[in-house]
């Protein structure tokens, strides 16, 4: 069966983002970049259904700008075999990343779809839901664990308070927490390999879908920072202002 | 303006951040209606009748709700959703599981985890894991909403009155089904989502008297944690440890014993909504941050803590 | 252990501006000949440019002779330099303007640009990958392959290995990478580069290298106090205090930024000095603080330099391979420059490679290289200044920096005599009981800060469960000799707080405490540690600092 993953291009993790000094955002001139970590955990499953013999091709797209292909190419040297890039320099905010994740589905008829729950920048947790949706198909959210079985694809979902397990019928979205696994290193030579791996380019435009955001960002603030508060002179008053004062026991 | 909340629970009781996300409706203002969905929920629904601020509460009492699968409920609050200007729950994980189908289904964006309300359509939301904080205008007619319960008071959950009205839509989609569930078993919550925290650091100065944290812990119901400097001094474990490489909590209630407060740590810990400090060195960086300090050898002030805590919270 | 194996015609180990601007250079000689070359770069930095650190006030001459046409291709050199300022600073208040007459010719910078050098290398690794060049950033050249007296290649670090050395989930055995020709461009104090000096005896008959620590911290000032393409180099205090050398920059480059830091020499005696705090204290001089206040700190950073010049540089071929850039020591100390001439060194590297291939020669040293080196530009200008850091280290940086203005200025580098400087920085401290304590003032967060606030906005990261990557050879050294005779000085001379004497657990006394998450890489402890226990070698691929900007 064919697995889809879709993948972003954002700030790497380590780094500590800064924002301008006008609130337009948050400064990413030459800081580095990387896979989004959720995403690399989506990749890391599709290739283990591949290894187990569940998967039989993976296909990895990423939408945004020309350099999203170094995103792509790292997908395909941690084993996934086919790239696509929905390239666009504008904002895509995650209804219309569903929208162009559904034209890509509609053409490639995956049987699995598994994305990220989040990407790290802007904290949304919506597109795999909205691709689902979309599509049609059922959703399997915050994964820690997926098991392909017949037409069914179990999967373990990291809830409040718990795990719960769901089954859905195939095709479905899958979208991946931290615990669903340890995402492998890429190798030298398969990040050679990664390079002659086929990579279709295409345009919104070429999807039929046209990117118009319905939520503007007026302003992007640093948090404000904590201030200290007061000294208690022993715990028992330490205790009484808990109780009493900030009423968190 | 018309609200309408999607109620948190488990079918047998009203989770308190539907309250937090009553209150942030409140904030947008309009006629506030709260949906319970789920299965044999009549008990849940007199006590969302009883919220303050409650104008009627709608309720869909199916086995095709009894999970909380999104493929259904989904449909359902879409249908439901409609005929209102803002749709809003809790970002819970049924929350964010639900919430982003409803809004495609609808054909509008979602504000995911807003912390504030600007107006009835400007929110306010942390990004990049609460290191920016974003104010984002949504131009939509309907607009999906999930709500940070902790950055909102509750509402009172009694003196209300609201008029209960039985809603006789069954969604089932078909796509999914319930297997199973298993609760977190651990007679201490998880680190990453306690309510209450403790943690050391250095000044534990070995992994033995971290017991004394654990007693404590015991007491409140909390989490236990460690600097990075404990982690690296051998103390406890890797996966103990918050901050900047380990865990990012933010619980209602943070104390910080023995630990310096290197910005490393604070990056994991200063969302937090209160935090407390038990620190022998007055100036340690911890108390610039600290909602109440203490400055105590914390091995005579944990064991008298705890025997305070020990009278409060029996 | 089998290892998975890989073959070039020429490898490069780090993407510098030595080894990018040599990788760049073959594959343009290849192409010229109409010939196909393999070559590749290898690179720990998570990304090209994340281990870059460098001022920069940058010259480019050797950037003229690989891209005459860099400006259309887009090269990051934005503020060209407007006006040079050197100041002496006398105390923590007072200050006096060399005047521009009495500057040596040599800290004059017109024509130069100020860049962030970390940008120049991610553009570097760009025109290398167009030209062909397999560019490999998170993998590390841990070891180095050596058969038959000649160098093979590097095998590069393993992956997932934990702390106490077993393998985790996901372990990942280092790689032979082999070449006809290994090019290794690590930067000042590169691991690999110091024992090739030591197996090879490149540094026979040489004066033992120099070094100093360079901290820079880059900062977002009002705009009213910007002005785009001033540099400012200062001189004196707050290092003089402790009669120790070294001096500071502060650059305005574009977008309402500047640069500022403090190169101290490695040659300091008292182990009391913290170059961290002595230029967390600079900023607040007059001088300085006028720029900084009321701006904001964007970024932090720290690398050793090496200084040595032409009297310390090692010969830099062996067979198999050539040392190049800072690795070697190429920097041009009294212009406060190794950009343009490490870059300088790799294109002589490559254009002396690619003959070697064309000869069909395979790991054979090539002898040539020193012809090559001593007929270029690049030599004349280090015999030139091969007076300037002796002299200043000998006499301090007023009489050190008249004799280099007279000899720059007026003999144009012919004095008939070389100053020689013997002692290596690792033997020059004094006794802790014989110094006089300096008391630091605390960080007040405006314009001064701690060490791990600072390493903080390094962006530095290192995956925790693997072995630490500062080797101790005799544990017991830092505190049963550095702690009673030099009150252990890796505590202050790292700027990373990666060493650290605390309190052993049970309360029996004390331990020394390796941090190494929070190393940057900056290679200072490897120079400086007195008995020279200790040994700095690649943490896994992609860890360390991730430097925007710098």
């Amino acid at each position: 069966m064919k697995v889809l993953v879709a993948v972003k291009r954002v700030i790497d993790y380590n780094v500590k983002v800064r924002v301008k000094p006008d609130n337009t955002g948050v400064d990413l001139a030459n800081v580095k970049m990387a896979m989004n970590p959720f995403c690399e955990i989506a990749v890391e499953e599709a290739v283990r259904l591949k290894e187990k013999g569940v998967a039989s091709e993976i296909v990895v797209v990423s939408i945004g700008p020309k350099a999203s292909q170094e995103q792509i190419r790292t997908a395909l040297a941690l084993g996934a075999d086919r790239g696509i890039h929905i390239e666009t320099d504008e904002e895509v905010q995650s209804l219309e990343a569903a929208k162009l994740l559904k034209a890509v589905v509609e053409k490639e008829e995956p049987k699995l779809v598994i994305l990220g729950k989040q990407s790290i920048d802007s904290d949304n947790n919506q597109t795999g839901q909205m691709l689902a949706a979309l599509t049609g198909m059922g959703q399997g959210t915050f994964a820690s664990e997926v098991v392909v079985d017949g037409d069914k694809v179990k999967v373990t979902r990291e809830v409040d308070g718990g795990l719960m397990t769901v089954a859905l019928n195939l095709p479905a979205v899958v979208t991946t927490d931290l615990r669903l696994n340890e995402p492998r290193y890429a190798s030298l030579p398969n990040i050679m390999k990664a390079k002659k791996k086929p990579l279709d380019s295409m345009s919104p435009a070429d999807l039929g879908v046209e990117i118009a955001p319905r939520l503007t960002t007026l302003k992007v603030e640093a948090p404000a920072a904590r201030q200290a508060g007061i000294k208690v002179a022993d715990v028992a008053e330490l205790v009484d202002k808990l109780k009493n004062e900030a009423k968190v026991i | 303006m018309s609200i309408l909340v999607i109620a948190e629970h488990d079918n047998s009781s009203l989770k308190q951040a539907t309250l937090n996300v009553v209150a942030a409706a409140k904030a947008i203002g309009g006629d506030i209606d709260v949906l319970v969905a789920g299965e044999n929920v009549g008990a849940v629904a007199e006590a969302a009748a009883k919220a303050e601020g409650v104008n009627k509460v709608l309720v869909a009492d199916n086995a095709a709700y009894g999970h909380f699968l999104a493929e259904n409920l989904s449909e359902l609050v879409a249908e439901v959703g409609k005929g209102y200007s803002h749709i809003l729950t809790s970002a819970g994980t049924t929350g964010k599981d639900i919430m982003p189908r409803v809004a495609a289904l609808l054909d509008v964006a979602q504000v995911s985890d807003i912390i504030r309300v600007e107006s009835e359509d400007t929110f306010v939301r942390p990004i990049y894991a609460g290191n920016a904080i974003a104010t984002v205008k949504a131009s939509d007619s309907i607009k999906v909403v999930t709500v940070r319960p902790t950055a909102f008071d509750p509402v009172a959950a009694e003196g209300g009155s609201a008029s209960i009205e039985q809603l006789d839509i069954v969604k089932d989609a078909g796509l999914s089904s319930f297997v199973g569930e298993e609760k977190a078993q651990s007679d201490r919550p998880d680190l990453a989502s306690a309510g209450i925290v403790i943690s050391g650091g250095r000044g534990m100065q070995n992994g033995d008297n971290f017991k004394m944290l654990e007693q404590v812990a015991d007491v409140l119901g909390a989490a236990v944690g460690a600097s990075r400097a404990a982690v690296d001094a051998g103390f406890v474990p890797n996966d103990m440890q918050v901050g900047q490489t380990g865990k990012i909590v933010a619980p209602q209630l943070y104390v910080a014993v023995g630990i310096s407060g290197a910005i490393q740590h604070l990056a994991g810990m200063s969302d937090s909504k209160v935090i407390v400090a038990i620190n022998k060195d007055e100036e340690a960086p911890i108390f610039q941050v600290a909602d109440y300090g203490l400055v105590a050898d914390l091995f005579e002030a944990i064991p008298e803590f705890e025997q305070e805590l020990d009278k409060v919270c029996s | 252990m089998e290892r998975e194996s890989m073959e070039f015609d020429v490898l490069i180990v780090g993407g510098g501006p030595a080894g990018l601007s040599a990788a760049c250079r073959v594959m343009q000689l290849a192409q010229e000949a109409g010939e196909e070359l393999t070559v590749c770069v290898v690179e720990k930095g998570s990304e090209i440019g994340a281990h870059i650190l460098a001022g920069t006030v940058f010259e480019p001459t050797a950037l003229n002779e690989l891209f005459p046409d860099w400006k259309e291709k887009g090269a990051p050199l934005n503020t060209p330099v407007t006006r040079d300022d050197i100041f002496l600073l006398k105390n923590q208040e007072k200050a006096t303007k060399v005047p521009n007459a009495f500057v040596p010719k040599n800290m004059h910078n017109h024509g130069n640009y100020i860049i962030s050098l970390g940008n120049l290398c991610r553009w570097l690794a760009e025109q290398a990958e167009q030209l062909g060049v397999e560019v490999y950033p998170g993998f590390a050249a841990a070891e180095t392959i050596v058969e038959d007296g000649q160098v093979k290649g590097i095998i590069t670090g393993d992956m997932g290995v934990a702390r106490e050395g077993s393998e985790k989930d996901g372990y990942m055995p280092g790689m032979e990478l082999r070449a006809k020709y290994t090019l290794f461009t690590e930067g000042c104090r590169g691991h690999l580069g110091k024992r090739l000096i030591n197996d090879f005896k490149l540094d026979e008959g040489k004066d033992p290298q120099h070094y100093g620590i360079g901290i820079k911290e880059l900062w977002d000032i009002d705009p009213a106090k910007h002005e785009p393409g001033l540099v400012v180099h200062t001189t004196g205090w707050p290092l003089n205090e402790s009669g120790s050398t070294g001096g500071s920059f502060l650059y305005h480059l574009e977008n309402g930024q500047v640069y500022v830091g403090l190169i101290t020499d490695l040659s300091y005696s008292n182990p009391h000095l913290s170059p961290f705090e002595e230029f967390q204290r600079l900023k607040h001089h007059p001088e300085i603080k006028k720029y900084l206040e009321g701006g904001k700190r964007v970024a932090y950073g720290a690398r050793a330099i090496a200084k040595g010049g032409y009297n310390a540089l090692p010969k830099m071929s062996f067979p198999g391979g050539l040392l190049l850039g800072c690795d070697a020591g190429t920097l041009n100390s009294s212009k406060i420059k190794g950009s343009h001439t490490a870059m300088k060194s790799g294109l002589l590297g490559a254009e002396a490679v690619f003959e070697a291939l064309k000869e069909g020669k395979s790991g054979e040293e090539i002898t040539s290289f020193q012809k090559r080196f001593e007929d270029s530009w690049l030599y004349k200008e280090l015999y030139a200044e091969r007076n300037f850091g002796p002299a200043m280290h000998k006499f301090g940086n007023i009489v050190g920096g008249a004799i280099a203005f007279v000899e720059q200025n007026i003999l144009r580098g012919s004095l008939p005599i070389t100053f020689r400087d013997t002692t290596p920085d690792y033997a020059t401290l004094k006794p802790a009981s014989k110094c006089k304590k300096i008391n630091y003032p605390k960080p007040d967060n405006k314009l001064t800060f701690d060490r791990l606030s600072s390493v903080f906005i390094s962006n530095t990261n290192h995956e925790e469960d693997q072995p630490v990557h500062l080797k101790l050879t005799d544990p017991e050294i830092p505190l049963k000799d550095n702690l009673p005779k030099y009150d252990e000085p890796a505590q202050r001379y790292c700027p990373a707080g990666v060493y650290e004497v605390v309190e052993k657990d049970d309360g029996s006394g004390k331990k020394f405490q390796i941090n190494a998450q929070n190393c940057v890489h900056c290679k200072t402890c490897d120079i400086k540690d007195p008995a020279q226990n200790i040994t700095w070698v690649t943490p896994e691929g992609g860890g360390g600092p991730n430097y925007p900007n710098m």
